[in-house]
Order: C-alpha cells, then structure tokens, then sequence
C-alpha cells in the first residue's frame, strides 16, 4: 500500500471539487422544482401499508427433539414462549460462527499491516478467533440440548446477518487498513456484547441454570473481546494522529456481571 | 489520434491470453477515479455483455459458424470479467445504477450529436430525456432513503433533475418501435451508434432485474421494477433501429468493429493509467477479431468486408459534460411523445394510454419517490436543517 486513507489524494466526491459545475446543477434542479416539499406523504403511506400487511422474512424450524434432556429442560419454560429464546440463541450462534471468520480476515489484515510499537499481539486476535468458535460451540450444545437445530437459520440470525453484513464487507475489502477493520470490529464487538448481556440474563431468568452459567463466562470473555479491540484502536489512531497517551491496558479479566 | 482499422490487425485470437488474479485485478476508486472512468467501465462491460449475447444467437442459429463464434466469445467473456470487475466492492447497485445513468445520459447525449442521420439523432434525444429522468428518481431515492448524495458519484458533469416524467414514459409495444437505417446507405458511424446504444441499454435492462429485487424499501423494489420496464422499450426501440436484412455474418462483423471504436474512444478519455492500459489492451484484442471476422466474411460469404467499414474510425465518443446538449434538448423536446415510428406533440395512441393507465392504476412509484423533491448538495437534508433551524425546532 503506497498511500494511506488519512493522505491528502485526489477524492473527486463533493461539491468542493466541482464548485462550478455543482452550482449549475443546483440551478437547475432548483428551475425544475421552485415549490420544493420535504416530505413524501404518497410514498410514507404506501410504506407503512406494506409494513403492515408484510410476512416476516421467516419463522422458527420444527424442534428436532422434544424428549429425553430436551423434554426436561423445557418443562422449566413451561408457560412461556421457547421460541423467543431459540430465536436469540440461534442469531447468536451465527454471529459467533461468523465472527470466527471476522477475526480470520483481521489476521489476515494484521499480518499485511505496518505495525508500530502499538502492542497488539497476533496471538491476543487468534485468542478471540478461538474464543468466539468456543462460544459458537457452546450454543451449539445449549441448542441441542433444547433439542433446537444448531444448523437452522432462525429469523433473528437471519436479520442480524444482513445488519452485520456490512461488516464482513470491510474486513474482506483488501483495499482496508487494519485499522479501518478494527473500527469495524468495535461496531461487531459492541453488539456482540450487547447481546449476551441479553442472552445471559434472560437464561437466568427462565431457569436454564447451567446455560445461564456459560453465557456469563462467555460475556466475560466478550467484554475482554471489547476493551481490546477498543485499545488498539485508539492506539492506532493516535499513533496515526502523531499524539501520545498512555493507555491502560485492558484487565486481564472482568468480573462476571450478577445474576 | 485517427486509427486505420483495415491495416492495424492487433493482436491475433491465439494470442489473447488471461488469468483468473488479472481478471479480477484491482478496481477503481470511488472516491478518487473520475465519474467518466466509471462510465466507460459501465459501457464496456454493456458492449462486452453485447458481444455475447449477439454471439450465443448467431451460435443458435448458424450450425457452421459455432466453432469460430465460440472461439472469439470465450475471449470476450473474459474481457467483459475484467472489465466488470473494475467496478469496486463499496459501490452499491445503487451506486452503480447511478452510473448506469450516467451512461445513458452522456454517452447517448454524445451519440445524439454525432449521428447524421437526423431521423436516429431524434430517437437518440427522445430516449435519452427519459433516461435522464430515471437520474432524478434514482438520486431522489438514494437520498430519500439512504441518506445519500448521487452528486458524489457524478462529479456534478451531470443535471439531477426531472425530464419527460418516467410515469408517462410507459408505452404500449406498437409505439416503439423505430424506423431502421438502411444497411446499403447508412454511414458506418450510424452502425456504430446503434450497436453502442442498444448494448448500453440492454444491460442496464439486465443489471435493474438482477439488482431490482435485491433492494429492500418497497419504493425501491417498485421504481426499479418500472424503470427497467421502460429500459425493456428502450432495448426494443434500439433494436428495431438496425436493419433487420443485414446478414449473420455482417452482424458479426459490425459488432466487432463497435468494439473496437469504443475501446479506442475509451483510450483518448481515460486519465487512470492502469485502466487505460486495459482499454489499450482491448483494443488490439479487438482489432484481432475483427480482422479474424473480416476473414471469415470472405471465406463464406465471398464478400469484401472492406467494403462495410470505414477505413478511419469517426470521431471517439465524447467523455465530457454534455449538460448544455440535454438542457437545450429538454427545453425544446420535453413534450414530443411517440406514436408509431414517429415523435409528436399532443397525441398518443389509445393502446399507450390504456396500457399506461393500468400499469400506473394502483401509484407510480417514481412520482411518489420524487414527490416535491429538489436535489441539494449534500442532500436535501442539507437544506432541511437550514429551514428547520430557520423556523426554530432544531438548533
């Protein structure tokens, strides 16, 4: 890479770099509508219309299972709706296993990156990688033993996908700079922890005592997941910058939250 | 720089040669490359999809020309990969729809000013204001749903404003079809012309239904499904433009020979080095086919293809504004209709109206995308938080 996004180039987008030739469409969008209107009150109704009359873009699968171990930890959601809580673990099941893949690209970034005294350890992202294909195992036997299908794509994995799909774009994009991609991994990571927040307490809550127990650890790991990527992305912008602060590093554990 | 097509042969078939890691070689920039080198990137990935699509019929219908024509094709697949494959990861289909209509804009705008013919000058000016209309729906719906600027994708070389409006643009089949030129006295820069027209249009037809339903507001999946409905008519009046009578093997001939003429209009406007060496590149693999072509015509047809092409290529297209063209055509020709083979002021056929009528019976998608919308700089946004701020509910 001979540049770097941050060097003064020839970006040609904006009205600064064609000042003349953006006047002149100015004036003339502006001759062909003089009584402009902000809203769009025709196509705002049509849009809700059809919110309120769309399917979803899908449903849960059949169980796999409802005896033996998967018969018993249900009765304890007896009264309440499985799904909602299969539909969770299966969008974080995905996100996981995607994020497997997501740190396999940072590497890859890592490795063609040049890298100053910011200390960022390859073996800290391949200890992620392996802790998010831990937690992606994890949810697999949780999965299973709800007798849920681990390998189904539930509406929520679905729809998380396509929101993360942006994602997976920049880490892919060969023309990113790790530090793009870190910044990219921050929008991941604070969902991510997010989500087993969510998934942690809501295991607790239904009596599913021993998930509940390992999505703590997970969220542990995932808050470490958090604060690293956090520290070496300010680490690399402001080495980039040319300013210097002293960072505390991230703890090396954090207390599982109550519950 | 004038280029005698009957004497540079180029670069002959068994010497055209590629790899998967060039094919899908770096691609241009976004943000830096010139809004042109997208339109010339757009364009020729049209006339390369051209060039097989018109293949792949000849193949159908001419048992004894499969092999040759499947030589050269496998060729042109590959040059239209690693044509294509310019276009960057972070441009959208939307983003790239904008450039389509740029092309169709531009380009055509161009082609408009130099055909000779005034008959196919005027169907060049009629579909290239609709053209321009489906800029001003399509940048109202990246701003008005992505919160987005079409002007930083076109560099301000084009107006971003309504044309002949795309609601009434639907025609029934019978108004538009167009009056073909006549192969024996057509000048060749009018054969050129068509043949870049009609493949420019035929693939942003195909582009619009492959992007179409991949997009996710309702508006938009609508306005895609009707603009690549009248890029379908746009497709059938091109088409009908070319005489029917000329043979399989002239065909062929001029197609090759539009390949070539764009590949050598794209080397005089290219300023990204690396793309223009593909342009050059491409060139020469095109004047091999064509020579390879011209061979083949008077093997079987004993004809002399000399007679058919020029022996110095016409004017290049013009990759620069064409914004005082389309403004003045606008101006003047905004209300012509067409009825039959003909444009009229006034009148449409019955069959359009009633085909009109139902299409737009339950809402037009691009009125109602665009419904009161002026473009901005920065988006319309930019505007609307001035008058907010002007009537004191943001600060």
């Amino acid at each position: 890479m001979t540049h770097k996004p941050t060097d003064v180039g020839r970006n040609r987008t904006g009205s600064g770099t064609s000042p003349l030739d953006t006047k002149k469409t100015a004036e003339g969008a502006t001759a062909s509508m003089p009584q402009r209107s902000f809203e769009m009150p025709t196509a705002t109704k049509l849009r809700v219309d059809i919110c309120g009359q769309s399917e979803p873009v899908g449903t849960m699968p059949p169980p796999t299972s409802l005896k033996g171990a998967a018969a018993t930890v249900l009765q304890k959601l007896k009264g309440k709706n499985a799904n909602v809580l299969l539909d969770l673990l299966g969008q974080r099941l995905a996100f996981e296993r995607t994020g497997v893949r997501l740190y396999e690209a940072l590497l890859a970034k890592y490795d063609a990156a040049s890298l100053h005294d910011e200390g960022i350890a390859r073996e800290d992202i391949e200890n992620i990688r392996d802790e998010e294909l831990e937690h992606f195992g994890v949810l697999v036997d949780v999965m299973r033993q709800l007798g849920a299908d681990p390998t189904a794509v539930t509406p929520a994995a679905d729809v998380t996908a396509v929101a993360s799909s942006g994602i997976l774009k920049v880490l892919a994009d060969p023309r990113t700079t790790f530090t793009e991609c870190l910044d990219a991994m921050m929008i991941a990571e604070l969902a991510d922890n997010a989500a087993w927040l969510v998934l942690a307490d809501l295991a607790a809550r239904v009596g599913l005592d021993e998930a509940a127990s390992k999505f703590r650890k997970a969220l542990g790991e995932e808050e470490q997941h958090l604060a690293k990527v956090q520290h070496w992305l300010i680490a690399r912008i402001d080495g980039q910058l040319g300013v210097e602060r002293t960072l505390p590093a991230p703890a090396p554990s954090m207390p599982p939250p109550p519950g | 720089m004038a280029l005698d097509i009957l004497k540079e042969r180029g670069v002959p078939l068994d010497r055209q040669k590629f790899t998967w890691r060039e094919m899908a070689g770096p691609p241009f920039s976004k943000l830096n490359d010139d809004a042109y080198t997208r339109v010339r990137t757009i364009l020729m990935n049209g006339i390369e999809s051209e060039a097989l699509r018109f293949s792949h019929a000849a193949a159908r219908m001419n048992r004894d020309l499969q092999l040759p024509l499947a030589t050269v094709r496998r060729v042109e697949q590959h040059q239209q990969t690693m044509v294509n494959w310019l276009n960057p990861p972070d441009q959208s289909p939307l983003d790239t729809t904008i450039g389509f209509e740029q092309v169709a804009i531009e380009v055509t705008a161009s082609v408009a000013q130099s055909e000779p013919d005034p008959y196919l000058a005027q169907v060049y000016r009629y579909g290239m204001l609709e053209d321009f209309d489906h800029m001003y729906r399509y940048a109202a719906l990246m701003d008005r749903v992505e919160g987005r600027d079409a002007n930083d994708l076109l560099q301000g070389y084009t107006d971003i404003r309504a044309g002949r409006p795309t609601s009434v643009e639907h025609r029934a089949p019978e108004d538009d079809l167009r009056t073909p030129y006549d192969r024996t006295k057509a000048a060749p820069i009018t054969k050129l012309n068509a043949t870049t027209i009609m493949a420019a249009e035929h693939q942003t037809h195909d582009f619009y239904m492959t992007v179409g339903p991949t997009y996710a507001d309702p508006v938009g999946r609508m306005l895609y499904a009707e603009i690549a409905s009248i890029e379908e008519q746009h497709v059938t009046q091109y088409e009908s433009i070319i005489d029917p009578s000329e043979t399989w093997l002239e065909k062929w001939l001029m197609h090759e020979a539009t390949e070539v003429y764009n590949y050598w209009s794209c080397v005089q406007g290219e300023g990204n080095p690396r793309v223009k060496a593909i342009w050059e590149r491409f060139l020469d693999y095109e004047l091999g086919h064509l020579h390879f072509v011209m061979e083949l015509m008077k093997r079987v047809e004993k004809r002399d293809p000399t007679q058919l092409l020029p022996s110095t290529l016409p004017d290049p297209i013009r990759y620069e504004s064409q914004r005082d063209f389309v403004r003045q055509t606008l101006a003047g020709e905004v209300d012509l209709r067409a009825v039959g083979t003909k444009f009229v002021r006034g009148q449409e056929s019955q069959a359009t109206l009633r085909y009109r009528d139902q299409l737009n019976s339950e809402g037009s998608p691009s009125e109602m995308i665009a419904e009161g919308y002026r473009w901005a700089p920065g988006t319309e946004l930019a505007d609307r938080v001035e008058f907010e701020r002007s009537e004191g509910r943001i600060q």
